[in-house]
């Protein structure tokens, strides 16, 4: 293992030992945000990593990045409330032009600017993302933005949020995924002045959120690249973040493996411990090769993502892979744990209902299953 | 204000110590191997007294090339720069104590800074066998250090059993951390990164020319033995006291 991975890792662990179980375990009850969790992790520059140094950030490739998100969820932590801080600045990155990169990116870096919300799905919009209905209609200096938006995170821990929405009629394009735009949209300046957001509760402590937009208006310099090209530019994003993700599942997948075990060599029942039985021990065993074997795949992408090859495969497959080996990791877990792993004080009920997200977010695995059908194996596109 | 802090590498004792089949040693493959704890708070006060005062804190370390981990460790929390003894023998305090004292007193420095024990042979020899072969005051299990620049003193509080111990002395000094002088910052990502450019020399330990045969040999390391089953009385209280009280007196013997 390189060094500065091997660095990193024991960094992360130093900063998560001060954020110990019950911190997220009072958290998750009183389903409030870690403020000083995240605190901490901006600055400690975690949240930087993938800014570029001169924008103050420290230039680092997917691959040290998934590592620290994979640190912080295999501490029992939950790096998704503040995961996106880290990466929806890359469709500005990438698109964005001189002058938002230089206001925008070092702000983000120093965590001054909080840029961690995105506002893509909508009620009838979900993975058919093209399909959105919310709408920016170009106006003397800007747009108004009209329609809605559903299950946006962090809105209410975020200054900016990444808004993709329809400039050009579906009806007035060839192809479906034109005529979409990208927007940072001002959230100080557009709450009370059009835009409500209203907050659902989940099973996890995840804030999340129903944005309704009626007339907020967005001055042009807001419009990140070329009108009508967001669809693309968020496309481009979506790799990083599958990796990313599949640091997550990976970590929460040995924060599972390794209470376990835990559980297993000390739970005495029958005069002895339970993992000295087969029923037991091959369980945890088997969920352990998968998170091993779903690591690889993370590292491939993660390679390739960082030296500049197409990896929409391997990311895809990593995320898949690797959530599957969480999932199943989760249910090892809770079965070692009898009655504990139901119980708050275990950890396990907790980091079980937030790996289980990870089957249908970012991207609903059935999406991955059809995007592996159709594009590397040369199937009929099945929807 | 040149602070030189001594870093020894020991196994996480989050780790199951196995001995090595010669007795001599532990097994060391599959070990997690950190920043002895107390030398850790070490390298935090040095940090904070440059951080109030200026000047520049150096590691010194020594052991096999492994001890780069904790070095780069010590270096990512913000110290300049780190001198290694590279050895792959096995050193006993006083061994570790005369090669320290050597590259530190050819090093230069205002003040030593160092944990008052490590946590993988307790000997707690190392910090004042430094201050002894350069013959300098020291002051150790430390819970509070205060630096008179002006005066060019220190000012130490010390944990004594039931009670503290204020000691003044001048330095140059050797001033070994107990537990509760501060806590250890954790690194930063840029001083993560920053470590790797930092400067690291390496002085083999052979080139010291120093006479350093051991005072101290292992001869066996043996675990604990295992403790027995417990005995657990039942029955009515009147009866199991009275057991008891036979059991203390005539098994144990300790009444």
């Amino acid at each position: 293992m390189n060094n500065l991975l091997k660095d990193l890792r024991q960094g992360i662990r130093d900063l998560c030992a001060r954020f110990p179980a019950p911190y997220w375990r009072t958290l998750d009850h009183e389903r409030q945000y870690p403020d000083a969790f995240v605190k901490a992790m901006t600055d400690a520059g975690y949240l930087a990593a993938l800014i570029p140094e001169e924008y103050g950030g420290s230039g680092l490739g997917i691959t040290e990045a998934s590592v620290i998100l994979e640190e912080v969820n295999r501490a029992g932590g939950n790096a998704a409330a503040c995961h996106a801080q880290m990466y929806t600045m890359g469709t500005v990155l990438r698109h964005g032009s001189a002058q938002q990169k230089q206001w925008l990116l070092p702000a983000v870096a120093r965590g001054e600017l909080r840029l961690q919300a995105f506002g893509v799905t909508e009620p009838d919009a979900g993975s058919d993302t093209t399909h959105l209905t919310t709408t920016a209609t170009r106006q003397e200096g800007g747009y108004v933005i009209r329609g809605q938006k559903i299950f946006i995170s962090r809105v209410q821990h975020s200054d900016y949020l990444l808004l993709l929405a329809r400039t050009t009629p579906i009806a007035e394009v060839t192809r479906r995924s034109q005529g979409l735009s990208v927007f940072l949209v001002n959230l100080h300046d557009a709450l009370g002045h059009g835009l409500t957001v209203t907050p659902i509760d989940t099973m996890m402590n995840h804030e999340t959120n129903a944005l309704f937009f009626d007339e907020v208006w967005v001055p042009a310099e807001n419009l990140i690249g070329q009108e009508g090209e967001g669809f693309r530019y968020i496309l481009d994003g979506m790799n990083a973040e599958r990796i990313l993700i599949a640091g997550e599942c990976i970590g929460d997948g040995e924060f599972f493996i390794e209470a376990a075990t835990h559980y297993a060599n000390d739970r005495v029942v029958f005069d002895r411990p339970i993992g000295k039985n087969q029923g037991v021990q091959f369980p945890i065993a088997r969920a352990y090769a998968q998170i091993r074997a779903a690591d690889l795949m993370r590292f491939e992408a993660a390679r390739r993502f960082d030296q500049d090859q197409s990896c929409g495969e391997e990311a895809n497959l990593a995320k898949l892979l690797a959530a599957d080996a969480s999932w199943e990791a989760a249910n090892v877990a809770v079965q070692v744990h009898g009655g504990y792993g139901f119980a708050a004080e275990y950890d396990i009920e907790r980091k079980f209902r937030e790996t289980r997200l990870f089957q249908v977010a970012p991207i609903s695995t059935n999406l991955i299953l059809a995007f592996v059908a159709e594009h590397v194996l040369g199937l009929p596109r099945s929807y | 204000m040149k602070i030189l802090v001594t870093v020894k590498q020991v196994p996480d004792t989050a780790t199951k110590i196995q001995i090595r089949a010669d007795g001599q040693g532990i097994q060391e493959d599959g070990i997690k191997w950190v920043i002895n704890p107390y030398d850790e708070f070490a390298i935090e006060e040095a940090l904070r007294i440059k951080e109030k005062q200026g000047g520049e804190v150096v590691i010194v370390a020594l052991g096999p090339s492994r001890v780069e981990e904790a070095v780069r460790q010590s270096l990512a929390m913000g110290a300049d720069r780190a001198v290694v003894i590279s050895t792959d023998a096995a050193v006993d305090p006083a061994a570790a104590a005369t090669a320290l004292a050597a590259v530190c007193g050819e090093e230069g420095f205002d003040l030593i800074l160092t944990g008052k024990q490590a946590v993988d042979d307790d000997s707690a020899q190392v910090g004042p066998m430094i201050a002894a072969n350069l013959g300098l005051p020291q002051v150790t299990v430390v819970l509070k250090l205060e630096v008179d620049e002006a005066g060019h003193r220190l000012r130490a509080e010390r944990e004594l059993e039931g009670a503290t111990e204020i000691v003044e002395l001048p330095y140059p000094a050797v001033v070994t951390a107990q537990r509760g002088l501060n806590e250890p910052r954790y690194p930063t990502l840029p001083n993560i990164m920053k470590a790797k450019k930092k400067e690291v020399r390496r002085v083999s330990m052979d080139s010291l020319s120093l006479a350093l045969d051991p005072r101290v040999t292992v001869n066996r390391l043996f675990a604990p033995p295992e403790r027995p089953e417990p005995t657990i009385l039942s029955g009515e209280p009147e009866e199991t006291a009275k057991e008891l009280v036979r059991l203390l007196h005539s098994e144990a013997k300790v009444l």
